[in-house]
């Protein structure tokens, strides 16, 4: 009881708003980064081009009296869960979060960082935010206006499916796996950049678990984020030829099971980032 | 204050990148005042500053600064302030605004921060139209001025400075100097480590002399050139007549060379004993046959004594 009193107090006595303060100095300039500068491009397209292709049908293959709005919810699940999941958050979040720990060492400004009065553990933290700001914003706006221009064309009964109907629940859903794809995959990512100069290759090897991860037995299938959220999907995507590959099928677990797995996963994973990045020499010349 | 408190100490350290030897068996005690590191690239200086920042971790052994341990970095970089020589800058920024975002994460007032940020970029004399304008417009000298701007503006007890001089043009590096020896004057620990031995050599309490990761000598420059005994010391003497007195001094022992100096008002003397050289040199002015005007050592600076040590050109280290 008194170590637990002794720890409070300890806590207490920390520096929490100045911690606080340059948490948000050290988020605010990576946020910047993220979404304002020429190189964040391509992480726009990846999040907006199926946004692109759902507008251009719109424009072009207008719903007429033929339109089915479950096919529609057909393809958007199999927007999230095949394009989302596995493609587009996935490699956004390679470029957003390897380049936040990995990118300033390439440009050889970390030791300025590091030679703040700034705990390595804040640093790392606060542009782990910046980084789950950044995709979440993207990847939850892109999905959103995926989600809008998909029934938008339906008129009134649209609107009422988006509002009031199945469709706000099937939003929540994608928006909840779209927090959780951003923070998973990112703190993965920030990790391999971590440790290895050119985290490509664990990007890939991860994607090919990913993958093959449904084969695998249970246990392992916990060591992954794209079986986690196969659980929240609200629609299921039947998993069919070259799709298939793209799909994870899993042992059937609560919605709840599956996010607190996922939150602890992401957990392990930062605290061990944590452990990294207290270690962490500058050695330019090699890297 | 105690001493712990008061110093930079390297207790038995060495570093090891790999299979690479970083520095062995480091054991330093550097008071406050300015101290030169001086050795050849490669042979560990900035392993040395690296090792008292944290950027790198010792193999083994310990490193306190102030009895500071960089992992406590909210204090420790309150107290430090180090200049590394990498350059380059986060992208985008102006001067002035990257002295500024390094002074917001003290938590200080954006006026405080502000006036300490410009006060900073007067001392290392930029101009005020400069710093605000993009890093990336600037020369080479601008660049290593607003990097030491950054490393001096929260007023840091230690400042360490890696090749500090580089692209600085003579007057800039004539107004750095001043800046560390007043610096050191006021009590702080200056680390410099530079290859412009001559200039460094005047505003330095001291010198560490390290080659091949291995720390040769330590001390201040005199000290460290007396404990040069194997190696004839160079003395200038300035008298009326340098001839006669070159005579005298060949007729001793321990004299191992007697030379004019082109002026012809004085004579270059090396010796094996100084000792024993500054008593025959009295017997002679006390004699009144030559009459010595000064007596002052011709070789007791660090490139001389890099040179004796290590054997290798000074100027290129």
């Amino acid at each position: 009881m008194t170590e637990f009193v002794a720890t409070i107090g300890n806590l207490r006595q920390q520096p929490w708003s100045l911690w606080w303060v340059q948490f948000r100095r050290f988020a605010r300039i990576e946020i910047r980064r993220n979404l304002f500068t020429r190189r964040a491009w391509w992480i726009y397209f990846l999040a907006f081009v199926p946004a692109l292709i759902i507008l251009v049908h719109l424009l072009v293959d207008a719903h007429r009296g033929n339109a089915d709005v479950s096919e529609d919810t057909q393809v958007l699940a199999g927007i999230v869960q095949l394009y989302y999941v596995r493609l587009g958050i996935f490699f956004g979040c390679l470029g957003i979060f390897s380049r936040l720990i990995r990118g300033e060492m390439i440009e050889r400004s970390l030791h300025y960082y590091l030679l703040s009065p700034v705990r390595r553990e804040l640093i790392l933290l606060s542009k782990f935010f910046a980084g789950a700001v950044s995709s979440v914003v993207l990847f939850g706006g892109a999905v959103l206006l995926d989600f809008v221009l998909m029934y938008v064309g339906y008129g009134a009964a649209g609107r009422d499916y988006m509002m009031h109907g199945q469709g706000f629940g099937q939003i929540e859903a994608y928006l909840l796996i779209t927090v959780l794809a951003c923070l998973g995959y990112g703190s993965i990512f920030l990790l391999l950049s971590l440790i290895f100069r050119n985290p490509m290759p664990g990007a890939l090897l991860l994607w090919g678990w990913e993958a093959i991860n449904p084969v695998m037995p249970s246990l392992l299938q916990k060591l992954s984020v794209a079986s986690y959220l196969r659980h929240l999907m609200p629609v299921s995507v039947p998993a069919e030829g070259i799709f298939a590959l793209l799909t994870v099928e899993t042992e059937p677990v609560s919605a709840w099971v599956a996010v607190l797995g996922l939150l602890v996963l992401i957990a392990l994973v930062l605290v061990y980032t944590c452990y990294r990045m207290r270690r962490l020499e500058i050695r330019y010349m090699t890297d | 204050m105690n001493a712990a408190t008061d110093t930079i100490r390297f207790e038995n350290v060495s570093k090891f990148y790999g299979e690479v030897l970083g520095v062995n068996r480091i054991t330093l005690r550097l008071e406050p005042g300015v101290t030169t590191l001086v050795g050849p690239n490669g042979s560990g200086k900035t392993t040395l500053m690296n090792l008292m920042t944290g950027l790198v971790q010792p193999s083994r052994g310990e490193v306190s600064v102030l009895g500071l341990k960089p992992s406590n970095a909210t204090e420790f970089f309150c107290n430090v302030g180090y200049c590394a020589q990498f350059d380059s800058f986060p992208r985008g920024l102006t001067g002035f605004q990257f002295v500024l975002d390094s002074l917001m994460l003290f938590g200080m007032s954006d006026e405080d921060a502000h006036g300490l940020a410009v006060e900073a970029l007067e001392r290392v004399q930029l101009d005020a139209a400069a710093a605000h304008r993009k890093i990336a417009g600037y020369s080479k000298g601008m660049r290593q001025k607003v990097r030491l701007a950054q490393a001096v503006a929260h007023h840091p007890r230690v400042l360490v400075l890696d090749e500090p001089l580089n692209g600085l043009d003579p007057m800039a590096r004539a107004e750095s100097l001043a800046l560390f020896q007043e610096l050191g004057r006021q009590g702080m620990h200056v680390v410099i480590s530079s290859h412009i031995l001559d200039e460094v050599d005047r505003v330095s309490d001291r010198v560490v002399l390290i080659t091949g990761g291995y720390l040769i000598a330590q001390g201040n420059i005199h000290e460290v050139r007396q404990e040069v005994r194997d190696k004839p010391m160079q003395l200038l003497v300035r008298c009326d007549s340098p001839e006669l007195l070159a005579s005298k001094m060949f007729a001793v022992n321990h004299c191992v060379e007697a030379r004019l100096h082109a002026d012809g008002r004085g004579v270059f003397v090396r010796t094996g004993d100084v000792d024993q050289f500054y008593r025959i040199l009295n017997e002679i002015a006390v004699e009144g046959l030559v009459k010595i005007e000064a007596v002052a050592p011709f070789d007791d600076n660090a490139n001389a004594i890099y040179q004796y040590l290590i054997g290798s050109e000074g100027g290129t280290v």
